[in-house]
């Protein structure tokens, strides 16, 4: 899933400037799952802001609605009317969201709650951690299901570099190595003699840096 | 000849070939690479010149080679993967063989977070493995990776370093076969406290052959104090430092110290000199390059050829 967590409330604030009609709007997408900005989230970021909207000595109006996707149109269109009854919309989506929010619903400014970090897993209640950077080129059938790209701190194709000790790489003693992880699944698995080929150097271009991707599937028009 | 370097031809003539480290400094004045070089003309055969150690800006690799060179030191460029991509690397790789460089050594390089610039993006478009695969095409080849011929293939004698004391252990001969696959023809260590088992790594690199396919420079630093024994064995990763060697060169008073590091760097030179594949030594005095002399000299390593 994306992994989000909210933004400081002063930057929040910040942001909302002279603002006092405010809908905060959630998403059930991924940010409900990591507890960032689901129904909850919402509902206690509403609250947040009436409080601080008091002490201020403003008045702050706040709506809340929550939505199955701000990243899928056919979802916001339902909320536009009710959208442009205030001055700004603060989205608790990731970024793809806040922008699609932002482009269907044109004249109304929507603000980010949100930093959108990673794509990770829950590791244990409360704990997301990393797994994936969206690299556009897979290579886990060669690395015994975990990601070179993400779990190295290098990014090496080919590691582990001379600073993995003990299972743990150098800068972090709390941090594994991600080539240490590599090479044990690939021991448990029977395939260690996939380390012995070097990995060509990655195609970048279907990462970031080949400018912005796209996915096209004529099959579902 | 690969590159017609003075290592290449050194170690192609049999002989036990000494190398040793100059770090270009942290300006722009050449006099401080200057400097140094009358510690190391006529004791070495080639000289590394690092490429931003330890991610801190220094002057480039480059530019202190040929500094070097100029004063009758033959350099052995570093290159390090985390700070150019694909295109910047070839394009030095010409700039530098253009320029006369005919040795060069391809590193992952030093985390950013060690160095001034921890937010800096690290490139690592391709690692060091991947590099050396892609200067030997240029120069086995006469070819760009992408397919296209070059007008004058770069000559560089190639070279990787390799860590036998990091973890995991059972890969670590496997790893050099990599590099040597992918096109290196020496190799540098990591500095060896650990005798036994370095003798260990060069056992299991011998039982695969790769001792007959690259150049073994064994590395070794002596040391300058107890302090700094202890140092290095708690803060650098990988740095394998057996209690008895620190035990030794505590057992004289700090004055001393430097000395016995002199000499327990001679001894091991003399016990590595004995180990079967190893065919030379790189001599990594740091900041102390003015006691190269004596130790080559006294490790019965002079004149050089």
């Amino acid at each position: 899933m994306i992994v989000a967590e909210q933004k400081p409330l002063d930057e929040i604030l910040s942001a909302l400037g002279a603002s006092e009609r405010v809908l905060l709007v959630g998403c059930h997408g991924c940010v409900t799952v990591c507890a960032a900005g689901g129904e909850k989230e919402t509902e206690q970021l509403a609250r947040l802001l009436r409080v601080a909207g008091k002490t201020q000595g403003k008045k702050i109006s706040v709506e809340t609605v929550t939505i199955e996707r701000q990243c899928d149109p056919e979802f916001i269109e339902p909320i536009a009317a009710q959208a442009h009854e205030h001055q700004a919309v603060l989205s608790l989506a990731c970024g793809a969201g806040v922008q699609l929010m932002a482009e269907r619903l044109g004249s109304i400014a929507v603000l980010p709650a949100l930093n959108t970090l990673f794509l990770g897993v829950a590791e244990e209640k409360g704990t997301w951690v990393e797994r994936c950077q969206a690299c556009g080129d897979c290579k886990l059938h060669l690395t015994g299901g975990i990601c070179p790209v993400t779990r190295c701190a290098k990014s090496l194709m080919n590691g582990p570099c001379g600073g993995s000790s003990a299972g743990h790489c150098e800068l972090d003693p709390e941090l594994a190595c991600g080539w240490q992880l590599i090479i044990d699944r690939l021991e448990a698995l029977g395939q260690l003699d996939q380390y012995e080929k070097i990995l060509e150097p990655a195609d970048w271009s279907r990462a970031r840096h080949g400018g912005l991707r796209k996915v096209n599937r004529e099959d579902l028009k | 000849m690969k590159a017609g370097s003075n290592l290449e031809k050194v170690l192609a003539a049999g002989h036990f070939a000494v190398t040793a480290e100059c770090g270009p400094p942290r300006g722009a004045d050449p006099e401080q690479v200057r400097k140094k070089t009358p510690f190391l003309k006529g004791f070495i055969d080639a000289c590394n010149v690092t490429d931003n150690q330890t991610s801190v800006v220094r002057m480039s690799s480059l530019a202190g080679s040929m500094i070097l060179a100029e004063n009758g030191i033959e350099p052995l460029m570093q290159m390090v993967t985390r700070d150019r991509n694909r295109i910047a690397l070839q394009s030095d790789v010409l700039g530098a063989s253009a320029l006369g460089v005919r040795n060069l050594l391809c590193l992952s390089g030093d985390h950013q977070t060690f160095g001034d610039d921890p937010e800096a993006k690290n490139v690592h478009d391709i690692d060091s493995i991947q590099l050396l695969d892609l200067v030997r095409m240029m120069r086995d080849e006469g070819k760009f990776p992408s397919g296209k011929e070059l007008k004058g293939a770069p000559k560089l004698f190639l070279g990787c370093a390799v860590n036998p004391f990091a973890d995991p252990y059972d890969i670590r001969v496997p790893r050099l076969a990599l590099k040597v696959a992918a096109g290196a023809d020496f190799v540098q260590t990591q500095c060896i406290y650990n005798i036994d088992k370095f003798e260990r790594y060069m056992a299991d690199l011998r039982q695969r052959g790769l001792h007959e396919k690259v150049a073994v420079l064994a590395g070794v630093t002596p040391l300058k104090s107890a302090g700094m024994a202890k140092f290095m064995k708690r803060n650098v990763a990988g740095m394998d430092i057996p209690d008895e060697v620190i035990k030794r060169i505590s057992s004289v008073g700090k004055k001393e110290q430097p000395q016995l590091g002199i000499d327990m760097c001679i001894e091991l030179i003399e016990r590595l000199k004995g180990v079967e594949g190893v065919r030379g030594v790189h001599v990594m005095a740091i900041e102390w390059e003015e006691k190269v002399e004596e130790i080559v000299s006294k490790a019965g390593l002079l004149p050089r050829p």
